[in-house]
């Protein structure tokens, strides 16, 4: 008896049925996309798929368009979410919560149905769909990922920082670059991480936003899996997508850490 | 450009919030070149944002600012001659040392070479050598600090400010920066302005003390002048321990108080007046009673009291010891006399409580201040229709024959004694509620300080021991309450 309280009380038991959950979810459909890269069709092992990648200039182009997608993304969002969130850090009274729940409140609503809404909104006004629609969709997906961890590290900033740059002799403009901008970097690359990761491997948004006519890697990749005699080619081109998000997360990993520029 | 002896000059400085509440009120306060001037005060008395406006974080909303005779009232913080040392060092954490301190220099767009020689002689004289490639996180507090005081100097600012500098720092720290600020100041030969609500940092440190209380400046003096002469209750009960206790001006030079006439040397408070007298506990001398009877020694080796105390014609007074505490160097007593009256005494021997000691105080450690009210509270009141009268916004029950020969809708003056008010611990209990806003301790008596939830101050007289921010339900008893016609 005592010996079962002993292992219902230790942290160490609580922990299995997440490890049984990354384990069946996350660490053995990897294997499985490893498994599937290696080999053929019939199982056996080949570097076959990899070697088509490096001259497949269609899933090439397809990858270097959606990355610049991906970049451009996250730049437009930037130059969007640092001024909103500059404002919203340093407005006083009730400003910031309101600013706060307007851009909030799209997230209470399923982005594909948004998507589907932006489709709509885009017809009704006789836009034409296509990549300026793509970039609208995305950006408005994106963009409160982008506002949310530079407002943490805005809003977290001393402000005797400031007037201590301005004691110095900095005038409001220098005090911005030269302080403000600096410090709140931890929060810009949880931010540009957060925007770009989940923006270069979208595949949704795209379809419904340019009609299919705009393919991301995204969707190529889904292409390929759901052809059956395809599917080993699809897992090389899913481990790619794989590394260079790693990548990226790496290059914003150790920066972010500091100052606690993660969303919530 | 007006020609002044003054590097600062602050004229009639008011700074009101959004609330409506003065952060400053009125404020003037002059500070020669080379001057270190504390602005000292307990929390919420203005001081910081006294500095503030100065720096120019703050902006006043009345009154001129004038640096070297130029007015900077609306100046920004960039553009004037002062650099500040903030009470959080708020060193640029994304900075090395260095950097730190070059900030400044930097931003004038100095040369690199001049930039290092001036740094490097900023931090030697902040005794920081060696640091310069070190992040500024990994400094403990007392570095930290010297960053910041490093980072001020550098820019070889005409007025230092320097915000609670050191309240950061564990005690030893705090007393090793001290020797070093007032070192620093001699070397840099500029005008420091220095704000801690520290008394003893107060006068250790500066040339004039300045001392505040709810946005407005109580005195201004040198440390010497600030303990010796207080100018009223609040710094005499601020700045150091003391006795404060009511008594009579009885002609120049002779005062009574605790039911004895004293020389003094005061002169010029008219004759029979009313005042407050204040005896700093060190200044009282003390002896066992039965050593003055037998004329003998005190028990120490050659300690007679003959020679301990001054001789000469003096006013003695006796009581008996209640509690004596050791504070390392000298022996803290409460000395109770038969009338009531407790006196706080610090002496080098330790008398034992129970003992009958006498007592006696030289003249010229008498200080008087004048009475800033005293007896009456005066308020502006109104006759009602109801036969009540209305003052401090709320309705009160008066004897009737009070009202004879008034109207309803007259304007009255209402007086209570200070003594007539009665405090009670529930605030529904009161017709008025308030808190305890300041209180004194008068000897045989406290005297309070309540400041309605209005914002009005009454004063009350009180045998009963209350706390600093008590709220209290305020009573007076209807046949208490005096009404006057209104004189000019």
């Amino acid at each position: 008896m005592s010996k079962l309280v002993q292992i219902f009380s230790s942290r160490r038991t609580w922990a299995w049925p997440y490890v049984l959950f990354m384990a069946l979810f996350v660490i053995l459909p990897l294997i499985l996309v490893g498994v599937y890269a290696l080999t053929d069709i019939d199982g056996h092992f080949t570097l076959h798929n990899f070697a088509k990648f490096f001259t497949h200039s269609e899933a090439i182009q397809t990858f270097l368009y959606s990355l610049m997608i991906a970049v451009l993304n996250t730049l437009i969002c930037l130059l969007l979410g640092y001024p909103a969130a500059y404002i919203m850090a340093t407005a006083d009274f009730r400003t910031p919560k309101v600013m706060a729940m307007l851009f909030i409140l799209p997230m209470w609503i399923n982005f594909l149905l948004r998507t589907v809404a932006t489709v709509e909104l885009f017809n009704m006004c006789g836009l034409p769909l296509g990549e300026g629609a793509l970039l609208f969709g995305l950006c408005y997906d994106y963009l409160p990922f982008m506002i949310y961890p530079i407002y943490n590290t805005l809003q977290k900033m001393d402000t005797s920082l400031v007037e201590a740059a301005q004691d110095l002799g900095a005038s409001r403009w220098q005090s911005f670059w030269k302080v403000i901008v600096p410090l709140s970097m931890p929060g810009v690359y949880s931010g540009i991480v957060m925007v770009f990761m989940p923006t270069v491997s979208t595949f949704a948004i795209a379809e419904l936003l340019t009609h299919n006519n705009i393919k991301l890697f995204g969707s190529l990749i889904q292409d390929y899996i759901t052809t059956t005699d395809l599917l080993n080619y699809g897992a090389v081109l899913s481990l790619v997508l794989l590394i260079i998000i790693g990548l990226t997360s790496f290059f914003g990993d150790h920066d972010a850490k500091e100052e606690g520029g993660g969303l919530v | 450009m007006a020609k002044t002896d003054f590097i600062i000059e602050v004229n009639h400085v008011s700074k009101q919030f959004e609330d409506g509440k003065y952060a400053l009120n009125d404020v003037s306060l002059q500070v020669k070149k080379g001057e270190f001037v504390t602005i000292l005060g307990p929390s919420g008395c203005g001081k910081t944002t006294l500095l503030r406006c100065i720096a120019g974080f703050q902006v006043a909303s009345s009154g001129v600012i004038l640096l070297k005779g130029e007015d900077v009232t609306q100046t920004p913080p960039y553009k004037r001659p002062v650099n500040t040392v903030f009470q959080k060092y708020a060193l640029f954490p994304h900075l090395n040392v260095f950097n730190n301190v070059a900030f400044g220099l930097k931003l004038k767009k100095e040369a690199p070479e001049t930039i290092k020689k001036k740094v490097r002689r900023a931090l030697k004289m902040a005794n920081l050598t060696g640091y310069e490639e070190r992040e500024v996180d990994t400094l403990s507090g007392g570095q930290q600090q010297r960053v910041a005081i490093a980072r001020a100097i550098v820019n070889e600012p005409e007025v230092l400010l320097l915000d609670e500098p050191l309240s950061a720092l564990d005690l030893k720290m705090r007393h090793d920066m001290q020797i070093e600020l007032k070192e620093l100041h001699e070397k840099l030969g500029i005008t420091f302005i220095y704000v801690t609500h520290d008394q003893e940092e107060a006068l250790t440190l500066s040339d004039r003390v300045v001392v505040m209380n709810e946005g407005k400046i109580q005195q201004i003096g040198t440390p010497t002048d600030i303990y010796n002469e207080p100018q009223n209750c609040f710094v005499a009960d601020f700045i150091g321990e003391s006795n404060i206790l009511s008594g009579t001006m009885i002609r120049d030079k002779r005062v009574e108080f605790c039911g004895q006439e004293f020389d003094c040397i005061d002169t010029g408070f008219g004759e029979n007046n009313p005042v407050e007298v204040v005896i700093r506990p060190e200044d009282i001398y003390v002896w066992r009673r039965e050593d003055e009877k037998r004329g003998k020694i005190l028990g120490q080796e050659d300690d007679d009291y003959e020679d301990r105390v001054p001789k000469g014609k003096f006013t003695k007074w006796y009581g008996e010891v209640q509690t004596c505490i050791f504070k390392g160097v000298h022996y803290e007593m409460r000395v109770l006399t038969p009338d009531g009256y407790e006196f706080l005494i610090q002496d080098y021997h330790e008398f034992l409580p129970g003992t009958e000691v006498g007592m006696l105080v030289r003249p010229e450690d008498i200080q008087i201040m004048r009475k800033e009210h005293y007896i009456y509270n005066y308020f502006e009141g109104e006759v009602m229709k109801n036969g009540k009268v209305r003052f401090l916004e709320a309705e009160w029950d008066v004897e009737e024959k009070q009202l004879e020969g008034f109207e309803a809708g007259e304007k009255v003056q209402v007086r209570v004694k200070f003594r007539d008010i009665d405090l009670q611990d529930y605030e529904e209990e009161g017709t008025l509620s308030g808190e305890v806003h300041f209180i004194l301790y008068k000897g045989n008596h406290y005297h309070l300080t309540i400041r309605t939830d209005e914002g009005y101050d009454l004063y009350v007289n009180t045998d009963d021991v209350w706390d600093d921010g008590d709220r209290v339900g305020i009573v007076i008893p209807k046949n208490k309450i005096r009404i006057d016609k209104i004189t000019n």
